[in-house]
């Protein structure tokens, strides 16, 4: 099963996403900002990122970019607060995969990881 | 002559009232029969004694032409009032080009015509006294050396009544409505004392018209009232010319119905009036002079006297009074008006320009101009009635009154074509006028004052019988062999034909310059221009530097005039005080300087106007120029209300600007508050739907219910800030403001800290130097504060806080300090804004709300005290202060208590 890298400065987020995927037999892994996620990046080569936005440090758009230029492949979900018409725009110029605005549908969110990573 | 005085002086009141006797259709009128003088009064009935109906000339020539004044007298007056014209002299050389010269030769001309018409009568005045005393029927001049003559005191009670009424004002075109509201009743009363007369000799010593003519036919007078043959006929012809033209130019003429008229529309009435007048006053002169021809047949009476003569031989002492009063108004009536007009045109014409082109003389002058030129007309008054009285003495008392009037008639008829050309014929020119004006006046002293010269004495007989030097072709009285004229007649047709012969050849020979043709163009079209002057008036000639400066001293005042032509001089290099006109330079500097007080067109116009050869235009300068500054003023209130305007947008622009601006913030705080609530609604809906979908071992359950319940209170926490925040933003909040030991409430605040501390390995310690300190405050709202503060300092620090309270005299002060990296000194101004955080950085998530801060300060300000930051010996404080409204005894104590 692919590994999926969940990235939030949230506390209760990131626990309510990593028991919903863990559930559906994925490898989570669990970053609280855009440098922690990186690292991990690295490390595990996660097939699909569930990325936020407004985190101290680097943000979630810095991520992406980053993901997108070094492994096209990559899937990127920007799950974020931002509903700004700009906002959305500006995820997706980046290459990101979805925007997906909080608060979202846990049911929708699994449906599209999986049509994604197939 | 008191009653002149009365009369001029009442008149002269009320119109400084603003009533104006004189500006009235029938007082204008009556003043035209200033006309009619001593020689109408006691002249007419002489001359009709001699010449039967030829008396009448005189007056059909006005009655005539009075329809034509519309055309004529109209023009004038409209020309006089916009060009600011005071005299016949001013109006003739401002027609050509604003002459000096012509000006000068016409004053010098008319003082030579008029100087033996004033004369006459003195000798009517002087002589009708005689008669009156004496009752020797003769008008010749006495004998009685000056100081023993009545005349000679009554000549100078009239110059002081013409300089009390005649020079107040400098300007010659002002009116004098007192003087001529004195002429105007003296014109009604020669007129009743003349019509009481001609009753008197009809009715009372004849029997009616019809008795008198019959009587004078069986003394063989009847050639007196039937038409004379040919010869009589081209007299009739050339005298009704004559008087044709001095009704329109005689100075007193032109004073009166010119200078001194209020409306042009009284000509209306005058045109029909006058007429009338003439009519009226000449009804009784053949009945007088018949009735005097036949009582005195054979006696040694002069005809000139019958009007006098015939009362008193009938003892009518009280009628006698009354005539001799009438022919007192009608003799003064004319010698006032003359020596005004004379004394204008001597002042303006004459002296000022000598003034004014003589270095040493403007020099002395140019301070005091107005005063001077009042000054030169009172002397001029006195000196024209001086010379009157000694012509008179000298000449006028061995010649009748009217071929005395008659000659002087004649000088003036020679102003006659260069007026006319100068109002309808364009072409007209300096020249011309001039020389047309100088021939004519020496035909006109060869032909007729020679005679009068040697008739005196002063010439040989053999001038007369065989001409100049002998040449019969010059002889005064029959010019080139012409016979058959009287010397009036010849006198005329001579001089004004040479003259008109001489102005329109030497018109049409050469061309004008263009300042000549501006004139022209602006008295031939006047009607046209009306009020204003043209703007395409372009002078590059000579100006008088008192003008000029008189013109900038009115406008930049007496110390920025010097300056600037100190300015000047420095910058040219050259002096001023050159000759009496200055370089086209300076006219040009001064346009310059002018322009930037009452714009360029004006300051052109002014500048054109005032860089003339007269004087008396000055006034009209300044007048313009008041109205421009007026304009001038006019503007600038204008573009005062005009920045204020701008000002005003721009005050509503900023209003906008800030309403924008918060408008924005209020959408920016919508979105960061809808934002921040997002958070807490994700983790409770994500929750739900686990708790909701999915079969949970009750451990899970339980935890996430739990977190759904945190959620939830975040978010009211979050929902009660914004309500906060935005009651104290719009003033709503309320404090519940309570006596309340400050100590008391410190200290529980930091109790409930002390567990956070714990947990983050913080280091806390308190420093509170005082006891039961009760003040007037919201204690929760300050415990809020004072959490807020300790809660951002826990959230921040590395390992220490500190909180600290100091009490002055009017303040506590309370201090949280902590090790953390501190607030930026750029987003210190900003740090008490709401939702700073969420603002500053866009995507990093703040800690907290971001409203904490914002809501700590409205809290302090509405306790009136204030809330900040700052570094202190490395660490961050934050701070705040409480005024103590009500202070109870201080007891300072240190206490540190330790975790």
């Amino acid at each position: 099963m692919s590994n999926i890298l969940i990235v939030d400065d949230e506390p209760n987020i990131l626990l309510s996403l990593e028991f919903l995927f863990k559930k559906e037999g994925y490898r989570v892994f669990i970053a609280r900002d855009g440098d922690e996620a990186l690292g991990i990046i690295e490390d595990r080569m996660p097939a699909l990122l569930i990325l936020d936005i407004m985190m101290p440090k680097v943000d979630g758009y810095e991520v992406c970019r980053h993901v997108k230029s070094l492994y096209p492949e990559m899937k990127v979900i920007f799950l974020t607060a931002k509903s700004k018409q700009q906002d959305i725009q500006k995820g997706l110029n980046l290459g990101a995969d979805l925007y997906l605005t909080k608060p979202f549908s846990t049911k929708d969110l699994v449906l599209k990881v999986k049509s994604l990573l197939n | 002559m008191a009653l002149l005085f009365a009369i001029a002086w009442f008149s002269e009141r009320s119109s400084e009232k603003g009533e104006s006797y004189a500006s009235n259709p029938y007082v204008y009128a009556l003043s035209l029969a200033v006309y009619c003088t001593a020689w109408t009064y006691y002249g007419s009935v002489g001359y009709a004694a001699t010449n039967g109906l030829e008396f009448l000339t005189i007056y059909i020539g006005p009655s005539l032409i009075a329809p034509l004044w519309w055309l004529v007298m109209r023009k004038m007056i409209r020309v006089s009032k916009v060009q600011r014209i005071s005299s016949i002299a001013d109006f003739i050389s401002s027609r050509y080009g604003k002459s000096v010269s012509l000006g000068g030769i016409v004053t010098v001309f008319c003082l030579l015509g008029i100087l033996p018409y004033i004369s006459i009568q003195i000798k009517a005045i002087a002589s009708s006294f005689e008669i009156l005393t004496t009752g020797d029927f003769q008008m010749s001049g006495n004998l009685l050396p000056f100081y023993s003559d009545a005349a000679f005191y009554l000549s100078l009670g009239l110059a002081l009544f013409t300089i009390l009424f005649g020079t107040r004002d400098v300007e010659a075109t002002a009116r004098h409505d007192g003087l001529v509201t004195a002429i105007a009743f003296e014109s009604i009363f020669k007129l009743v004392a003349f019509l009481v007369v001609g009753v008197f000799v009809t009715f009372i010593v004849y029997d009616g018209f019809q008795d008198i003519f019959t009587q004078a036919s069986i003394r063989g007078f009847d050639h007196l009232f039937v038409f004379g043959d040919e010869i009589a006929s081209t007299d009739w012809f050339w005298m009704g010319i004559l008087s044709m033209m001095a009704i329109l130019f005689l100075p007193r003429q032109f004073q009166v119905s010119v200078v001194e008229n209020h409306d042009e529309n009284h000509l209306d009435k005058a045109m029909w009036l006058f007429p009338l007048y003439l009519l009226i006053i000449n009804v009784f002169v053949l009945p007088i002079a018949l009735g005097g021809l036949v009582h005195f047949e054979g006696e040694a009476v002069d005809a000139d006297t019958f009007v006098l003569a015939l009362p008193i031989t009938y003892n009518q002492d009280w009628l006698a009074l009354g005539v001799y009063l009438g022919g007192f108004s009608a003799a003064t009536g004319m010698i006032i008006v003359s020596t005004i007009a004379l004394s204008n045109m001597v002042s303006n014409n004459l002296v000022l320009p000598v003034i004014l082109s003589n270095d040493k003389l403007k020099k002395k002058f140019q301070l005091r101009l107005g005063e001077t030129v009042i000054w030169i007309r009172r002397v001029t008054i006195i000196l024209i009635i001086i010379l009157a009285y000694a012509y008179y003495k000298e000449v006028a008392g061995k010649f009748s009154i009217v071929s005395i009037g008659l000659i002087s008639f004649v000088a003036i008829a020679q102003l006659t074509p260069a007026i006319i050309g100068g109002l309808f014929w364009k072409k007209g020119s300096k020249i011309g006028a001039t020389v047309g004006i100088i021939a004519g006046f020496g035909v006109w002293f060869f032909t007729l004052v020679t005679p009068t010269i040697v008739t005196a004495g002063y010439l040989p007989e053999t001038f007369l019988s065989e001409g100049l030097m002998g040449i019969a072709a010059l002889k005064p009285s029959s010019l080139f062999g012409m016979e058959g004229m009287s010397p009036i007649s010849h006198g005329l047709f001579f001089s004004l034909t040479i003259n008109t012969f001489a102005y329109v050849f030497l018109s049409l020979l050469l061309t004008q310059s263009s300042k000549e043709h501006n004139q022209a163009v602006v008295f031939v079209d006047i009607f046209k221009y009306s009020t204003t002057l043209d703007s395409s008036i372009i002078w590059k000639g000579q100006a008088y530097l008192p003008d000029l400066k008189a013109l900038l001293v009115n406008f930049l005042g007496q110390v920025k005039t010097d300056e600037a032509l100190q300015e000047f001089e420095a910058m040219t290099g050259s002096s001023l005080e050159v000759k009496g006109a200055v370089n086209s330079e300076l006219v040009n500097y001064s346009e310059r300087l002018l322009s930037g007080v009452i714009g360029t067109a004006s300051a052109r116009i002014m500048v054109a106007s005032v860089v003339k050869e007269e004087e008396i235009s000055m006034e009209e300068v300044l007048g313009i120029l008041r109205e421009t500054q007026e304009l001038k003023f006019l503007n600038l209130e204008l573009k005062q209300k005009s920045k204020e305007l701008t000002k005003a947008s721009t005050k509503l622009q900023k209003l906008n600007e800030t309403l924008r601006l918060n408008d924005m913030l209020k959408d920016e705080f919508i979105s960061t508050v809808t934002h921040e609530m997002k958070t807490p609604l994700t983790s409770i809906r994500a929750f739900s739907e686990i708790l909701l979908d999915e079969d949970l071992p009750e451990e899970d359950r339980k935890k996430f219910l739990d977190i759904i319940i945190q959620e939830t209170s975040r978010m009211t926490r979050l929902i009660d800030q914004v309500l906060d925040l935005e009651r104290f933003d719009s003033g709503r909040q309320k404090l519940n403001l309570e006596s309340t030991d400050i100590k008391i409430l410190l200290l529980q605040a930091c109790e409930s800290m002390f567990q956070v501390f714990k947990e983050k390995k913080i280091a806390f310690t308190m420093d509170l130097p005082f006891d039961a300190l009760e003040l007037a405050v919201d204690e929760d709202r300050v415990k809020q504060v004072v959490l807020n503060l300790l809660s951002n300092a826990s959230k921040f620090a590395n390992s220490l806080t500190e909180i600290r309270a100091v009490v002055t005299d009017n303040y506590l002060q309370v201090e949280v300090y902590d090790d953390g990296k501190g607030v930026p000194a750029e987003e210190v101004p900003y740090i008490f804004d709401k939702f700073f955080q969420a603002k500053n950085q866009t995507s990093k998530k703040p800690i907290g709300s971001g409203l904490g801060l914002a809501i700590s300060k409205k809290i302090i300000e509405y306790h009136g005290g204030i809330i900040g930051v700052e570094r202190k010996d490395g660490l961050t404080c934050f701070s705040f202060s409480l005024p103590l409204f009500q202070e109870k005894n201080v007891e300072p104590e240190t206490q540190k208590m330790y975790e």
